[in-house]
């Protein structure tokens, strides 16, 4: 079910503005990769590439290959929405649809896509809550609004949300950091499971949760600012953490960032 | 536990004072009371007169006492932040008070003329100097007429402002279609009539006809329409949309299942902004529909047997110039009774579109 995506010299644009440069990269089926970096490295902008979420922004464009199992997701006749059904997305803040209850947020993706079978709903709906780990917390209030969820608690309806559409792979952008300890564990304990399952990439921020949910972990960086973002290293995450074969991750791991 | 176990009484710490000196409660209300004594004291030994003169110099005189007591007292920053609430306060009273005036003198005048007979007969075969007729057939025309530019408006200006926020946002043809949404929200309501006498009447053949009237209020209805949906559908966050493309829905429907639900409250309130601003329009109405003592339901009708509806404004204008400037007559208490009609029935709208609004969306 999972797939892998291959990346190869993509450079990405906002307008004229080249934010990210000459990004190649391998992201494994079934197992998690993290994206480290800091602020304003293009780590967010590679991931939206991903599932082309990225030109939803107007004069945003991507130039370079990037292969979904074989098959290029830019390519020509290549439906945007498609891949977004294939690739799934979990944002920096919680957004549940206000206007949805637990259970419509759940099947949103099912029900505004238009095909859903009425009587499988109930069911992707347990399943999919299940697999957040929400399901015993809200299994009572399934028809209250998803905004009155606690922060953790909306940030796994939108993972559920995310996987109800069973999608091949998952992206997660910075999930845990508008969260507390306890909510983030979690969401960590939750990728874990997932990772049976789903090919995840997930941007933080936070290094020792690269550390602890990921497999594989690239580091990207910046020259200065103004330049574009580039892929400074990626490799298997205990070998980038232990010993990184390249200066500048050894130093922003350590701190010892400049 | 160390801490709250230590005496609380001890030397008191060095440094300012936490604590200033305040006037008592009841020395706002004494100010007040102060300023009308010393006003009338003046008012009566002086020849000073007037009451408009007696409010301002009174209300001038509280401001005055206020803040030089207060600066006294309390100091500076006190004295200021009252002279500021002062100020504050007496400005939102001078805005409200108009607006209270209009609905207690249009209730005074009016009230007397309401009755069941009133709301439920027209003024065919009454003549409008003696007692009896009413306002029935008014009521009607102005209900279809508004409701017609409605129902045409509405989605109208909803789909134009679902183009200008999801489609047009940034492009040179939005920019300028938003121009001139603001230009038209400016445009008289006359000039709306006059174009469309020009255009349905004059160019097209078509005769006078409620329908005719339905046009120009439409018009009138659209900017205002367009540009509140706008502002809604501006505010509703990114996020959202995202959240909704991230899962695979195309844009149409993240815009129809997503983005308008999420505003649909604000949305319905700009629709009864706009029919509330054309309810009382009467200059289009006496140029395109003209005027008619029987019950009407058909708005299309114009013909010199089928007569044109009738509707509230243009009964309001027609009765008041029947009066003549006489108040006591008839039309007069006709005039005034319409008024209160049409204010009752704006706000009636108004209330019902806020319950549609509120029950349209899951609460918290």
């Amino acid at each position: 079910m999972a797939k892998s995506i291959d990346v190869s010299g993509v450079d990405i644009f906002y307008g004229t503005f080249k934010a990210v440069e000459d990004v190649s990269m391998t992201i494994e089926p079934r197992s998690v990769t993290a994206f480290i970096g800091p602020s304003g490295c293009g780590k967010s902008t590679v991931l939206r590439t991903l599932n082309r979420m990225h030109e939803v922004i107007p004069g945003a464009r991507v130039e370079g290959k990037i292969l979904l199992d074989g098959e290029d997701i830019y390519g020509s006749n290549v439906d945007p929405v498609n891949v977004r059904r294939t690739i799934g997305m979990v944002f920096q803040k919680p957004n549940p649809f206000p206007t949805m209850s637990i259970y419509d947020n759940v099947i949103a993706g099912l029900k505004l896509a238009g095909h859903t079978r009425r009587t499988k709903t109930d069911e992707v709906v347990e399943k999919s809550l299940r697999a957040a780990n929400l399901w015993e917390e809200v299994k009572d209030r399934l028809g209250k609004p998803g905004a009155g969820l606690s922060g953790g608690q909306q940030q796994r309806l939108c993972i559920a949300r995310a996987i109800a559409v069973e999608p091949q792979v998952l992206l997660m952008d910075e999930p845990c950091s508008a969260l507390d300890p306890i909510s983030t564990l979690a969401i960590e304990d939750l990728i874990s499971d997932l990772k049976d399952r789903y090919t995840i990439v997930i941007v933080t921020h936070n290094m020792q949760q690269a550390a602890r949910v990921s497999d594989r972990t690239a580091f990207f960086n910046l020259n200065g600012t103004g330049q574009p973002g580039r892929l400074v290293e990626m490799d298997d995450t205990q070998k980038i953490f232990s010993n990184p074969s390249n200066k500048r991750t050894e130093d922003y791991i350590t701190g010892r960032f400049g | 536990m160390a801490v709250s176990a230590e005496p609380r009484t001890g030397v008191p710490t060095p440094g300012p004072s936490l604590r200033g000196r305040t006037l008592p409660t009841y020395a706002l209300p004494g100010f007040a009371v102060a300023a009308v004594l010393l006003t009338l004291l003046l008012w009566a030994t002086t020849g000073f007169a007037g009451r408009a003169g007696f409010v301002v110099f009174a209300l001038l005189l509280f401001v005055a006492l206020q803040t030089l007591v207060s600066f006294g007292v309390e100091g500076r920053r006190q004295a200021v932040n009252r002279l500021f609430t002062t100020l504050v306060t007496v400005a939102f009273l001078i805005a409200l008070t108009p607006l209270v005036l209009i609905v207690w003198y249009t209730v005074k005048e009016g009230a007397g003329a309401i009755s069941d007979h009133f709301l439920t007969h027209s003024m065919f075969r009454v003549d409008p100097s003696e007692p009896g007729g009413g306002i029935y057939h008014a009521i009607v025309g102005t209900l279809i007429q508004t409701a017609l530019a409605t129902v045409i408006a509405a989605p109208l200006g909803v789909l134009a402002a679902i183009y200008l926020v999801e489609y047009g946002a940034g492009r040179r043809f939005a920019r300028a279609v938003s121009f001139f949404v603001d230009v038209m929200t400016g445009v008289p309501s006359i000039v709306a009539g006059l174009f469309i006498y020009a255009f349905w009447i004059l160019a097209l053949g078509f005769q006078k006809s409620g329908f005719a009237g339905s046009l120009a209020l439409l018009i009138l209805m659209l900017p205002v329409i367009i540009r509140s949906t706008e502002e809604m559908l501006k505010i509703v966050p990114n996020d959202l949309r995202e959240a909704s493309y991230a899962l695979g829905v195309p844009k149409w429907r993240t815009i129809l299942r997503v983005v308008l639900p999420t505003a649909i409250g604000g949305i319905v309130t700009g629709i009864m902004l706009g029919v509330a601003r054309i309810m009382g329009e009467t200059a289009p109405l006496l140029l395109l529909v003209g005027i008619n003592q029987r019950i009407e339901f058909n708005p299309f009708a114009g013909t010199a047997e089928q007569v044109p509806q009738e509707s509230l404004p243009t009964f309001i204008f027609e009765q008041f110039q029947l009066a003549a400037g006489n108040t006591d007559s008839e039309p007069f208490q006709r005039a005034w009774g319409a008024a209160l009609v049409l204010i009752v029935i704006i706000g009636l709208l108004s209330a019902v579109a806020r319950l549609i609004a509120r029950f349209a969306r899951v609460r918290g």
